[in-house]
C-alpha cells in the first residue's frame, strides 16, 4: 500500500506502523487484566479468611505450565532472530516449537479444568464442610441435581484434608485431591445444603481463577492462531516481501511475549499465594 | 536513557537500521548483532526458569509472614516480567515513544488497583457484613 | 526533518477508484477512513435520534404519568407488548407506559446516547474523516482494522437495538447497570441485561480498535514538517481522547464479563453474601461486592465523559480560530491543559462513588482531585474565550454554535462542582441537579459542537454547503429549547427530585405525614416536557436541510471556502482516495490568520515559504 512506514520505520520514532499499534493494543490489554487482579484482590482482601479456599491448585503441574510457557517465549524470539539473519527453516523449527508449547499449555490447562470440573465440596446443614469427589466422577453436579436426579444419598469419597482446616506441614498438602485413601461415604441428601463443583459460581476464588485463566488461555489461543497462520500460509511473503514478513513476525511474537508476561503474574498469584 | 541506545545502532535488534537505501548490506549487518543477542536470549530463559524454581521453592519453605511472602513472591514475578519486556520484547533498544506510552498505563493500572484496595481497608468502622454473624452490629460512622 | 525522504512514493494517489471496487467494497466493506468516517457519521446521527425519541416518550410520562403515549401508543403495544405497555383504566386505551418500560427506556437512552451516538460521532465519524487529512495523511495507519471497528461498532448497536423485542425487554437497570440489581432485574436466564452486556463488549472492541488506530496514525502518519507542535487542536484533542478510550475501556470489559458470568454462569462477583430476593435467600456463593462493580465501572465511566467533550472542544477550537480570522490564543496552554485532563480523568472516578460509604481518607483524595481537573478545562475555555477578543467575527451557522458552546459548557461544568464536593453531593446525588448538570456539558455542550462540525465540513464532504438561513433557524430554536428543557431540572434537583422515577416524583409529593416534593416542582414537568418536544421539532429543519443540501446546495465552487488554514482544505472536493493531489510539506503552524505583510489573511500550513522582503 501507499501508506509509509508500513515496513521500514519511521526515523524519529524508530519504529514501523504495526509495532506501535501492537504495544498500544498490549496497553490495553495491560489495563484488561489489571482490572482483574484487581478485582482479584479486592475481593480475596474482602473475603472471610476462613472461607477462602487455598491449595486447591496443584502447583507441580502449575510449574510445569510455567516452564513450556517460558520456553515458547524464547523460541517465538529466537524464531525471529532466525529471519533477521535469513534463515527461514531454523525460523520455521522454532515456531514450531512455539505452536506446540502452546498447545501443551492448553492441553494442561483443560487437564486441570477437568480435574476441577469433577472434583466436589459439600456444605452440610451442620455447618460441617467437605471436599472430594463423587462416586462415578460425574461433571457439573449442583444442589439441585440431587432433587432432579432423586439421589437419597450421596456416594461421596472425601479428600484427606479439607483446604479449610489447619494445614499439616509438607506432605504434599498442596493438592487435596486424588487421595483416596479413605472410604466412600454415603450422606443424606437431606443433611446438605449446598453441594458444588469446583466451578465459577462455587465461590468469588473460583470465579475469578477462571475467568483470570480462561481470559488468558483465550489469548495463548489467539496468539497461537496467529502464529500457526504465519508458519503456514502466511509464511509465502518470506519470498515475496522477507522485511515485512519479519515484522509481521516481530509483531505477533510481542503478542506472545505478553501472553508469557500475564502468566509470570498469574501464576504465582493463583496458585501460590 | 532510551535515546542514547537509539543513537547506536549496534545492539539494537527491534530496530531495522533503513536510514540507508535498503538491501542486503544491512541484513548483514543485522545478522551479526542478531547472532550476538541470541546468546543473550538464552540467558534470559535459564534466569527466567530460575526465577520459576525461586518462587515455587518460597511456597515450599513457608515465610512465615504473609506480607513478605507476597512482597518477594511478586518482587521475582516482577523482575521476570522486566527480563521478558526488556529483552524478549526489546524494550531495552526502544526509543522514547513506547516507554512513554508504557509509562502512562502502569500508573494509570498502579492507580487504579491501589485506589480500588485502598477503598476496601478504609470503611467506617461497623459497616462490614460478616458471614453467619447474627448479632447486630453497632453502626458507628465516627472514624 | 528529512522525513520526506522515506516518503518512497509517488505524490499522486494511485489507489483503485470507486467504480473499479465494485458498490460492495466502496461503500459497505470499504477501508478508506472517509467512507468510514461517513458510516460512523450516519449511524450514529440515526442512533442520536432514536435516543432522543425514547426520552420524547419518557417524557410524556413524566408530564402526563398515567396517559397513554399519542401517536405511538398503539405501535407500542404491538411491538413491545402488555408487559410493557399498559391500559389506561377508564378508558381502556392502550399505550401507558407501565414502570418496567419507563426503566428500559431510561437505561438505554443513556446507553445509546453515550455509546452509540455521542462517542461514534464526536470521536470516530468526525476523527477518522477529519484527522487523516489534517495531518496530510492519505489514510489512517490500519485501515482494515478501521474498517473492522466500525463493523463492530455496528453489530453493538444491532444487539442492543434488538434488545428491545426479546421477551422481557431491554435492559432496566440504568446505564450504569449496577449490580446486583443488574444480575437479579430479569427473571429470564438470557435477557435485556444480557445484550446489554454483549452489545458493550462490541462496542468496546469497536473503540478499542478505533484508538489504536488513532494514535498510531497521528504518530507515524504525520506530513514532511507536521511537527507536534503545528498540529491543529483538533488533532491533539482526538489524540488524548484515543488514549483514553485506550486505557479505560479494558477495566469495563473485564467488568462486563464477571456481570456477565454473575447473570449467566451464577458467580457472585458482585453479588454479596446475604442476599435476600423476594423474601428469600439468593442462591448464590455470595463473597462479592457491588462496590467492585462501580470501581470498574467509574473507572471507565469518568475518562468516558471526557471522551464525551474533548472532540467538542477540538471542533470549537477550529471553528472559532477560522471564523475571527487570527490564531486561537494561547496554544501552548490548549494542548497542556488537554494532556493535563486526559491524565486527572483516570484519578477522579470515585466522584460519582460519595454515597458508598467510603471513608473520608478516600473520598477527601478524590475531591480534591476533582477539583483540580477543574483547572485544565477552565483555561480550555478561557483561551477559547479569550481567542475571540480582537477578532474579525463571521456569524455564520457553525461560528454560532461555536459561540453557543462556550457559555453553555460553562453552565454546564460549573455546575458540575457541587457535585465534586463530598458535603454538597450528598444532597444533590442521584437528583435531578445531576441530570441537568451532565445535559448541559452534553447537549448545549457537545452536541452543538457536532452540529457546528456538520455545518462546516459538510462542503468539504459534499461540495455544497447548507443553507444558512435554516442553519440559523435550526441553532435558535436549539438554544432556545435546550435551555428550557434543563434549567428547570437545577431547581427540581434542589428540591430533592429523585432521578429514574417513573411517575415524576407523585409519590414523594408533599403529604400531611412527609414532607417532601413541592407541586411546582412536579408541575415543571409539564413544561420540561413540551420544551422537550419543542426541541424535536426543532431538528426538523436540520434533518431536512442535511439531506436537501447533499443534492441541491448551493455549490461552493471552492475547495476552502471557509478560507481556512488547516490541511483538511487542501484537498479536492471531495477527496478522492489517497486524498491529496499534490506532495503536502508543512511550513508553518495551523492558525496563521491575519499575519501582517500577508495580501491574504489566511495561509494555509503547506503553503510554500516565500522570501521575505527585509
Amino acid at each position: 500500500m501507499d501508506i509509509p512506514y508500513t515496513v521500514k520505520p519511521r526515523p524519529d520514532t524508530g519504529l514501523f506502523n504495526a509495532k506501535v499499534g501492537i504495544w498500544l493494543f498490549l496497553a490495553s490489554e495491560v489495563m484488561l487484566f489489571g482490572g482483574l487482579f484487581s478485582s482479584y484482590i479486592f475481593l480475596r482482601v474482602g473475603a472471610d479468611h476462613a472461607a477462602w479456599p487455598h491449595g486447591l491448585l496443584n502447583i507441580p503441574i502449575g510449574t510445569f505450565n510455567t516452564a513450556v510457557l517460558i520456553t515458547s517465549s524464547v523460541t517465538v524470539v529466537l524464531a525471529w532472530a532466525a529471519l533477521k539473519m535469513g534463515n527461514f527453516k531454523k525460523f520455521r523449527l522454532f515456531q514450531s516449537v512455539t505452536i506446540l508449547c502452546a498447545l501443551g499449555f492448553l492441553g494442561i490447562k483443560s487437564f486441570e479444568y477437568k480435574d476441577k470440573f469433577t472434583h466436589y465440596e459439600v456444605w452440610k446443614k451442620d455447618g460441617t464442610r467437605l471436599t472430594g469427589h463423587i462416586d462415578g466422577t460425574p461433571w457439573f453436579w449442583e444442589t439441585k441435581t440431587l432433587q432432579e436426579k432423586g439421589i437419597e444419598k450421596l456416594k461421596f469419597l472425601p479428600d484427606a484434608h479439607h483446604y479449610a482446616a489447619p494445614k499439616i506441614e509438607h506432605a504434599g498438602a498442596s493438592s487435596g485431591e486424588h487421595s483416596d485413601a479413605h472410604a466412600a461415604i454415603e450422606i443424606p441428601v437431606s443433611e446438605i445444603k449446598r453441594l458444588s463443583a469446583f466451578v465459577p459460581s462455587h465461590s468469588t476464588y473460583f470465579g475469578i481463577y477462571f475467568t483470570l485463566t480462561a481470559l488468558h488461555a483465550l489469548h495463548v489461543f489467539g496468539g497461537a492462531l496467529v502464529i500457526a497462520f504465519l508458519w503456514g500460509p502466511g509464511a509465502k511473503m518470506w519470498r515475496t516481501e522477507p522485511e515485512r514478513f519479519t515484522n509481521r513476525i516481530e509483531v505477533s511474537g510481542l503478542f506472545w511475549h505478553f501472553v508469557d508476561l500475564v502468566w509470570i503474574f498469574l501464576f504465582p498469584v493463583l496458585y501460590l499465594l | 536513557m532510551s535515546t542514547s541506545h537509539s543513537h547506536t545502532h549496534s545492539h539494537g535488534p527491534g530496530q531495522s537500521h533503513s536510514h540507508g537505501p535498503g538491501g542486503h548490506t544491512h541484513d548483514a549487518h543485522d545478522a551479526h548483532d542478531v547472532s550476538k543477542h541470541v546468546r543473550t536470549y538464552i540467558f534470559v530463559f535459564a534466569a527466567l526458569l530460575f526465577g520459576t524454581v525461586l518462587t515455587v521453592g518460597m511456597y515450599y519453605v513457608h515465610i512465615p509472614s504473609v506480607a513478605w511472602t507476597i512482597i518477594i513472591a511478586l518482587f521475582i514475578a516482577t523482575v521476570k516480567a522486566f527480563l521478558v519486556a526488556g529483552f524478549f520484547m526489546h524494550l531495552i533498544s526502544e526509543k522514547k515513544t513506547i516507554y512513554a506510552v508504557l509509562a502512562a498505563t502502569v500508573f494509570f493500572f498502579a492507580g487504579m488497583m491501589y485506589l480500588i484496595i485502598w477503598h476496601r481497608g478504609e470503611v467506617p468502622r461497623g459497616t462490614t457484613y460478616i458471614e453467619g454473624s447474627n448479632k447486630q452490629l453497632p453502626v458507628d460512622v465516627r472514624r | 526533518m528529512d522525513a520526506s525522504t522515506h516518503v518512497a512514493h509517488t505524490h499522486a494517489p494511485h489507489e483503485t477508484h470507486p467504480h473499479d471496487l465494485g458498490f460492495w467494497r466502496s461503500y459497505i466493506f470499504s477501508t478508506d477512513h472517509k467512507v468510514i468516517g461517513i458510516q460512523y457519521g450516519v449511524t450514529a446521527l440515526l442512533f442520536l435520534m432514536f435516543g432522543f425519541i425514547l426520552m420524547m416518550m419518557m417524557r410524556w410520562q413524566l408530564a402526563y404519568p398515567g396517559q397513554p403515549i399519542p401517536i405511538v401508543g398503539d405501535l407500542l403495544y404491538s411491538l413491545l407488548g402488555d408487559e410493557a405497555i399498559g391500559k389506561n383504566p377508564t378508558t381502556g386505551k392502550a399505550g401507558v407506559m407501565l414502570p418496567d418500560l419507563y426503566n428500559s427506556f431510561g437505561a438505554m437512552h443513556g446507553t445509546i446516547m453515550v455509546f452509540l451516538a455521542i462517542v461514534p460521532l464526536a470521536f470516530a465519524a468526525f476523527g477518522n474523516y477529519v484527522v487523516p487529512l489534517q495531518i496530510g495523511a492519505i489514510d489512517m495507519a490500519f485501515p482494515r482494522v478501521n474498517m473492522v471497528s466500525y463493523q463492530s461498532y455496528f453489530m453493538g448497536g444491532v444487539i442492543m437495538f434488538a434488545s428491545f423485542f426479546i421477551p422481557g425487554g431491554a435492559a432496566r437497570s440504568g446505564w450504569t447497570s449496577y449490580s446486583p440489581l443488574a444480575t437479579l432485574a430479569h427473571p429470564e436466564l438470557v435477557n435485556g441485561q444480557t445484550f446489554w452486556i454483549i452489545g458493550m463488549v462490541f462496542l468496546i472492541t469497536s473503540s478499542l480498535l478505533g484508538a489504536v488506530n488513532f494514535i498510531a496514525t497521528i504518530i507515524q502518519l504525520r506530513a514532511p514538517g507536521m511537527t507536534w507542535m503545528r498540529l491543529p487542536f483538533f488533532v491533539w484533542a482526538q489524540f488524548v481522547t484515543a488514549f483514553l478510550l485506550l486505557l479505560a475501556f479494558p477495566p469495563l470489559e473485564a467488568a462486563a464479563v464477571m456481570q456477565l458470568m454473575d447473570n449467566l454462569v451464577g458467580t457472585s462477583f458482585f453479588l454479596p453474601s446475604g442476599l435476600i430476593v423476594s423474601g428469600n435467600p439468593a442462591d448464590v456463593s455470595g463473597g462479592g461486592s457491588p462496590l467492585l462493580w462501580q470501581h470498574l465501572f467509574w473507572f471507565l465511566g469518568h475518562p468516558e465523559v471526557y471522551v464525551l467533550i474533548l472532540p467538542a472542544m477540538g471542533i470549537v477550537a477550529e471553528i472559532i480560530a477560522n471564523n475571527t480570522r487570527k490564531p486561537l490564543w494561547g496554544y501552548k496552554s490548549l494542548v497542556y491543559s488537554v494532556f493535563a485532563i486526559g491524565f486527572l480523568s483516570f484519578i477522579v472516578w470515585a466522584h460519582h462513588m460519595y454515597l458508598t460509604g467510603m471513608g473520608t481518607k478516600i473520598s477527601t483524595f478524590f475531591q480534591t482531585t476533582t477539583m483540580i481537573i477543574s483547572i485544565p478545562s477552565v483555561i480550555i475555555l478561557t483561551c477559547l474565550f479569550i481567542s475571540l477578543w480582537g477578532g474579525s467575527i463571521r456569524f455564520n451557522t457553525p461560528m454560532l454554535f461555536s459561540l453557543a458552546f462556550l457559555p453553555m459548557f460553562g453552565i454546564g461544568g460549573l455546575t458540575g462542582l457541587p457535585l465534586g464536593f463530598n458535603f454538597s453531593d450528598l444532597h444533590l446525588h442521584d437528583t435531578y441537579y445531576v441530570i441537568a448538570h451532565f445535559h448541559y456539558v452534553v447537549a448545549p455542550g457537545t452536541i452543538f459542537a457536532l452540529f457546528a462540525g456538520i455545518y462546516y465540513w459538510f462542503p468539504k464532504i459534499t461540495g455544497r454547503a447548507m443553507s444558512e438561513f435554516w442553519g440559523k433557524v435550526h441553532f435558535v430554536l436549539s438554544l432556545i429549547f435546550m435551555n428550557l428543557v434543563f434549567q428547570p431540572m437545577f431547581a427540581q434537583g434542589f428540591a430533592g427530585m429523585n432521578r429514574r422515577m417513573w411517575d415524576g416524583g407523585a409519590t414523594y409529593l408533599n403529604s400531611p405525614e412527609v414532607v417532601g416534593l413541592p407541586q411546582s416542582m412536579i408541575d415543571m414537568n409539564v413544561n420540561i416536557s413540551h420544551a422537550a418536544w419543542g426541541l424535536g421539532l426543532a431538528q426538523i429543519p436540520f434533518i431536512i436541510n442535511f439531506f436537501w443540501s447533499i443534492k441541491r446546495g448551493r455549490k461552493t465552487n471552492s475547495d476552502n471556502p471557509w478560507e481556512s488554514t488547516t490541511l483538511e482544505w487542501q484537498t479536492p472536493t471531495p477527496p478522492p482516495h489517497g486524498n491529496f493531489d499534490k506532495h503536502i510539506e508543512v511550513h508553518r503552524g495551523p492558525y496563521e490568520y491575519s499575519v501582517p505583510g500577508h495580501d491574504k489573511d489566511f495561509t494555509p500550513q503547506n503553503e510554500p515559504e516565500k522570501h521575505r522582503k527585509h
